[in-house]
């Protein structure tokens, strides 16, 4: 209960910073448009109004002050605008509709899992490589840390372009790019889970002349569970911002990334801050999935919770 | 000093008088080399028979430890020989001649205390039916009847203790090397265990290792002390124990206990003196 008071007031501060943000940020637009309305606005005309401070001006014509929160294409919309978006482009569309969020966000998701599960699958591979060989341990983490250097948006198009020329297309391209994000803090995490038996556990199974067959199932996969997890959810969230990325040049058709571009080319903001937020949420519960998930095998194998 | 007859009684019966498990000839191992060249163990010369409980004892850096980790395998001479049952230690490894207990239970936390104790005998290839028939074997042996399904952080440190030994029993291995099992766990938890593994001892024949700082839990246990002095590690002394194989927990109220102690505190003093 505690903490679910603390959480309602951090968003209830947010949610007042972000209403009181939409007076100076919004200000002009409405002002302009009281202007067209044949209104009396100080200073008169645009061109002055361009280099006036949005205080002064939020100071100087008070009548506009609650208008700014209502703005048909605001700069920033307030956020009973971006709640009444969501809700009419989830609950109140049909799934089919182009214009639903839970359409394009199941677009979203599908690649999202699919890059998740390449990504994921490719990391455990990988990192299990470089625990057992010093060669591999010496070859390959150095480029996947480069590899992570490279923003993604420069290399997403790149990924789509070369895939399109060999007639891969729709799924698969944003799926992979969503699996390089996601690889990575599963390679990190699951090296530091697999070293992370001591010396003396090490010393027992060589005790018991055991193989590192048995090393791996018996000590060294068991032990790095928890750091797995912690990766799975940091790379889930990587997933799904590689998704998104890779819905961005592809023509913008369907997804939550086609969604924020088609928004960004109308002026739509309202549409990009819903399109934010379905991805925020998609995110979180995801995250949220992966944590019971967690906690479920865990309790299994016996951990204290 | 012991007797002929008393060292067979140790086993049940044996008609061979001393069989030598293990033996050390001038064993030397070095650290590193050059100038940060670290001599762990010099010229060191034992023997172990069969049914001996050994312990070693003294200061830290006195190579008690790296001694017994030669024996298991773990660590590699660099000069001398060392024979297990008559093999190289690692031939001894592969044909599973010992169990070892460390100093910290080390028991895995996702096992439950049963499979704990299966660990080894899954490794080593036991039938399920024997597995279980085992671990029932070992608890008893280890008073922990009916905490096979309990998991280890349910059990105090003591209990852990005596599970990771338990691991140690279930398969037949005819030595036990145990380096300061008990150092971690209070005085009273400790006497304890010490009046249990002599119990175990008598019990089931092993021929036990036993890594110290403790002068009483050396006296206590041993039927040999072996006393090191550090830098470089080597063994000062050599002390055969002359008390009973039945020891109850006051006899280290007796005059011998006392003057076995004394020999032993003398000789970690002139040890540490050279």
């Amino acid at each position: 209960m505690k903490t679910f008071f603390a959480v309602l007031t951090v968003v209830a501060g947010i949610i007042g910073v972000w209403y009181l943000a939409c007076v100076p940020m919004n200000i002009k637009g409405v002002l302009d448009a009281a202007e067209r309305e044949g209104e009396q606005v100080t200073p008169a005309t645009a061109k002055e109004r361009r280099d006036a401070s949005a205080l002064g001006l939020v100071a100087n014509n008070r009548f506009a002050m609650t208008r700014v929160w209502s703005v048909d294409r605001p700069r920033l919309p307030a956020p009973h605008q971006v709640a009444v978006e969501l809700w009419q482009t989830t609950v109140e569309k049909k799934v089919t509709s182009k214009r639903s969020l839970i359409y394009h966000g199941k677009v979203t998701l599908t690649a999202t899992l699919l890059g998740f599960g390449i990504g994921t699958l490719a990391g455990i591979l990988l990192a299990v490589g470089i625990v057992h060989s010093k060669v591999m341990d010496m070859s390959v983490m150095p480029w996947a840390i480069v590899s992570q250097t490279i923003p993604i948006i420069a290399l997403a198009p790149m990924i789509i372009v070369v895939l399109y020329s060999i007639g891969v297309q729709g799924l698969l391209p944003k799926a992979i790019i969503a699996a390089y994000l996601s690889f990575f803090p599963v390679v990190v995490g699951m090296v530091k889970g697999l070293r992370s038996p001591d010396h003396m556990q090490l010393d027992l199974l060589k005790t018991y002349n055991a193989s590192t067959n048995h090393g791996f199932w018996k000590l060294r996969l068991p032990s790095s569970l928890p750091y797995l997890f912690a990766s799975l959810k940091i790379g889930i969230a990587a997933s799904l911002v590689g998704a998104i990325v890779g819905e961005l040049p592809t023509g913008a058709v369907a997804g939550l990334g086609a969604r924020l571009l088609a928004g960004s080319y109308y002026g739509q903001t309202v549409q990009i801050w819903s399109a934010l937020f379905a991805a925020a949420i998609l995110a979180a519960a995801l995250v949220a999935l992966l944590g019971l998930m967690e906690r479920a095998l865990l309790a299994r194998m016996g951990v204290r919770s | 000093m012991l007797s002929q007859a008393e060292i067979e009684g140790f086993g049940d019966a044996q008609p061979v008088p001393s069989q030598t498990v293990i033996e050390a000839r001038d064993l030397n191992l070095v650290f590193g080399s050059g100038e940060t060249a670290v001599q762990a163990l010099k010229d060191v010369n034992l023997t172990i028979n069969k049914g001996d409980f050994v312990s070693f004892i003294g200061p830290s850096g006195c190579g008690k430890t790296t001694f017994l980790r030669c024996i298991a395998a773990l660590e590699q001479p660099t000069g001398g020989s060392l024979t297990v049952n008559g093999m190289s230690p690692e031939e001894a490894r592969k044909a599973r001649a010992y169990g070892y207990v460390f100093q910290h239970a080390g028991l895995y936390p996702w096992r439950t205390i049963a499979k704990n104790i299966k660990l080894p005998l899954e490794i080593m290839g036991y039938s399920k039916a024997e597995q279980e028939s085992r671990v029932e074997e070992v608890l008893k042996l280890v008073e922990l009847e009916g905490f096979g399904g309990k998991f280890p952080w349910q059990l105090s440190g003591g209990m852990q203790q005596r599970a990771s030994i338990a691991r140690a029993l279930g398969f037949d291995a005819d030595i036990l090397l145990m380096d300061e099992p008990f150092g971690a766990l209070d005085e009273i938890v400790r006497d304890h265990l010490n009046e249990q593994l002599l119990q175990l001892w008598a019990r089931t024949d092993k021929t036990i290792g036993f890594v110290t700082h403790s002068i009483p839990e050396a006296v206590y246990l041993s039927t040999k002390i072996v006393v090191m002095s550090p830098r470089p590690g080597r063994i000062h002394e050599i002390i055969d124990s002359p008390l009973p194989k039945e020891r109850p927990l006051d006899i280290r109220d007796s005059a011998e206990f006392i003057e076995v102690s004394h020999r032993v505190r003398e000789g970690l003093r002139a040890g540490h003196a050279e």
